[in-house]
């Protein structure tokens, strides 16, 4: 399949990237791993005139602690993510769900930057970053700005980026005290959408619960953030009723629909059943169990 | 546009059309028609090639990308001494039955065996979890790829013996 014509740019800087973005606008498109966008293209749902290849930018990938924060430059591949001890140490969620995403050939190329910008409600990372209370940086030519993922992931393919913009970055707070954190996935095969996917993550200060993360996959029109059953855990002693209560509050937020990977009733038991495993490990890693 | 791409170790000047994918490249302008399309969605692996010794699905890729970068498709293990050890493994051990997704597995089988050279059945099917083979059930290529670790191996002793004076 051949997607329609268009102009190809491959910019060496950000700088000259945001000139492109600032002159082109709505009709140019972004080229980061293409692991989504590219299929779009093929299958005539995108049919942008420009496409800014930023994969020869510098800069862009790296991942590391700075001043009690995680930045994860928005070309991060998601292999990347897999291969860093730095994760792998320290940030259990990520590391869970980086090796879940997609294939490895796919993870070799797609990024965490195109990942979250496609805004897929399918995607992994969008509700990993949710739990983890993530923000986007979002430069253009003129400012940048800092957005909550929360508000990025608009809507269904639909995030808050600016057309003149650029995702450089995205930036989570450290965790500090026992903490742990899990991405638990029900997939039919390898390479194959959620049937459901849940992203769950525990910090846990003087016994009880000091902060929470709970975010769904697959089960809504976007990445759904599980907040009244964050909000539920905070402030309590770690138990399985609290666990199995905080489990039926995100089925409750859950907005899933039957397919052929399951029914919604299926589905939204899962997420149940997910929520409460997730934090039953993630309380375990922390050693609060 | 024009592009230089390396494929198997020769350079290739080609003026090309952007929306072009790699695939497209490599078997209607370079004629190699090793690499194969299957599924045309990213789901098969059978368009697998190496971009820079890192296996990527050319169907997902635009020939335009691998400008001044060196691909590897299945013709580039052919060496002058003859059959690349993974593909003597995948012979010897009926490693594949129609042959479709064959060269996807072998090149994803090279870049394993480069970085674990005594890979486990687990570590094999994980590897190949992006490309599908409908024939084998995936018994034999796992078996092939191992032995050809097994070979990479051996040779890499012999080769570390001290000559015989």
């Amino acid at each position: 399949m051949l997607p329609s014509s268009f102009e190809y740019h491959r910019p060496t800087t950000i700088d000259e990237a945001l000139d492109l973005l600032a002159s082109l606008g709505d009709d140019a498109k972004v080229l980061a791993g293409g692991q989504s966008l590219i299929p779009m293209m093929k299958l005539r749902f995108a049919a942008p005139s420009h496409l800014i290849d930023i994969n020869r930018i510098d800069g862009l990938d790296a991942i590391e602690e700075v001043g009690g924060e995680l930045h994860i430059g928005a070309l991060v591949r998601h292999n990347d993510l897999v291969g860093s001890e730095l994760i792998r140490g320290k940030y259990p969620m990520i590391a869970d769900a980086a090796p879940q995403i997609a294939d490895p050939l796919v993870r070799n190329l797609g990024t965490i930057g195109g990942s979250l910008t496609h805004c897929d409600p399918s995607g992994d990372l969008g509700a990993v970053m949710l739990a983890a209370n993530a923000r986007v940086v979002l430069k253009s030519k003129d400012s940048e700005r800092e957005v909550a993922v929360t508000e990025f992931l608009a809507d269904t393919f639909q995030s808050s980026i600016e057309p003149n913009e650029l995702l450089t970055k995205i930036r989570i707070t450290s965790p500090t005290g026992p903490y742990g954190g899990t991405y638990l996935k029900l997939e039919r095969k390898v390479g194959d959408y959620a049937t459901v996917a849940v992203a769950t993550r525990l910090m846990i200060s003087n016994g009880s619960i000091g902060a929470a993360g709970i975010a769904l996959t697959s089960v809504g029109l976007t990445n759904i953030k599980a907040t009244a059953a964050e909000d539920a855990l905070v402030g309590q002693t770690p138990s399985q009723e609290l666990f199995s209560e905080a489990g039926r509050l995100a089925a409750a937020a859950s907005n899933p629909v039957s397919d052929v990977r399951g029914s919604e009733k299926y589905k939204r038991h899962m997420v149940e059943v997910y929520v409460r495993r997730g934090l039953t490990r993630s309380a375990e890693m922390a050693g609060a169990a | 546009m024009e592009v230089t791409i390396t494929v198997n170790g020769t350079a290739h000047t080609l003026d090309i059309e952007p929306r072009l994918l790699l695939v497209h490249v490599i078997r209607e302008r370079l004629r190699l028609t090793g690499t194969h399309i299957g599924c045309d969605s990213t789901s098969c692996g059978a368009c697998t090639v190496l971009y820079d010794g890192t296996p990527v699905k050319s169907c997902t890729m635009f020939g335009v990308q691998a400008d001044g970068v060196e691909i590897t498709t299945v013709e580039g293990l052919l060496t002058a001494a003859g059959l690349d050890p993974m593909q003597a493994a995948f012979k010897e051990h009926h490693g594949l039955q129609c042959g479709f997704c064959t060269p996807g597995m072998m090149l994803v089988g090279k870049t394993l065996i480069e970085r674990n050279t005594d890979p486990s059945d687990d570590d094999v099917r994980n590897a190949i979890s992006g490309n599908i083979c409908r024939c084998t059930g995936y018994m034999n290529i796992v078996t092939a790829i191992q032995a050809a670790a097994a070979t990479q191996a051996s040779d890499a002793d012999a080769s570390a013996e001290p000559a015989n004076v």
